[in-house]
């Protein structure tokens, strides 16, 4: 796992929950720390690459471990 | 980022599904960095109330899956009994709730916080007798004039 400098668990939270989670938590980082995502939403896979192109945020890491996704997203 | 995108909603309905739609698409969109407005005619005012009442109805509604299979064996008569509405209003609540989905006050609560701009028609407040006391401040009056001065610069516009 890389590092990161921030963590936001998303877990049983629903779309769009845990892109807003990700959004709000993203306004209070700085450029170029990184966020980490946990979710459970399988919808989230597609929905964080979506939000990753769209806002220029860089998606980094998208992976599924024991039912959980994790991502880790550096702000741009 | 170039020229922020823009995306227009009208939102006309007043049920708890249909408070979905508006609402999660506007809070999405306003995340990806787009100004959003939302304008709320007729049955959609019931979505700007500070108490939200909103229901369900399985009545005229043949796409809605009901409980224990109650929708495979219920003759369609069976959905306008009395009380139906609210028994089928409580258990979306508590499936959406069981399920991580947002209510619709927290989604309209997102959305004031991205700064969703939430237009409410003044005609439908006339024609209703609403009383603006009972919605939730920070919205603005407007007819289809005010609704087009956006939508006409849009990239993106729905009627929900």
């Amino acid at each position: 796992m890389a590092n990161f400098d921030t963590e936001l668990d998303a877990s049983g939270l629903n779309c769009p929950l845990p892109i807003l989670r990700a959004k709000k938590t993203l306004a209070s980082m700085s450029s170029g720390q990184v966020l980490h995502i946990i979710a459970t939403d399988p919808g989230s896979v597609k929905d964080f690459e979506a939000f990753a192109k769209q806002t220029g945020n860089a998606l980094m890491e998208s992976k599924e471990e024991g039912g959980k996704f994790y991502f880790l997203l550096k702000k741009n | 980022m170039s020229e922020q995108k823009k995306l227009a909603i009208i939102a006309t309905k007043g049920t708890l599904d249909w408070a979905y739609p508006p609402f999660i698409l506007a809070s999405t969109a306003a995340a990806l960095g787009y100004q959003v407005q939302v304008f709320f005619t007729f049955y959609g005012l019931q979505l700007l109330r500070k108490n939200l009442n909103l229901k369900v109805s399985p009545l005229g509604n043949p796409g809605m899956p009901m409980p224990m299979g109650m929708d495979k064996w219920f003759p369609v008569i069976g959905t306008a009994i009395p009380g139906m509405e609210s028994i089928m209003t409580m258990m979306m609540k508590k499936k959406m709730k069981d399920k991580g989905v947002a209510s619709v006050d927290e989604l309209r609560d997102l959305c004031a916080e991205a700064e969703v701009k939430m237009i409410a028609c003044q005609m439908t407040v006339d024609l209703f007798d609403m009383n603006p006391a009972e919605f939730i401040d920070g919205i603005e009056y407007g007819g289809a004039a005010t609704f087009f001065e956006f939508a006409g610069e849009s990239d993106i516009t729905l009627y929900i």
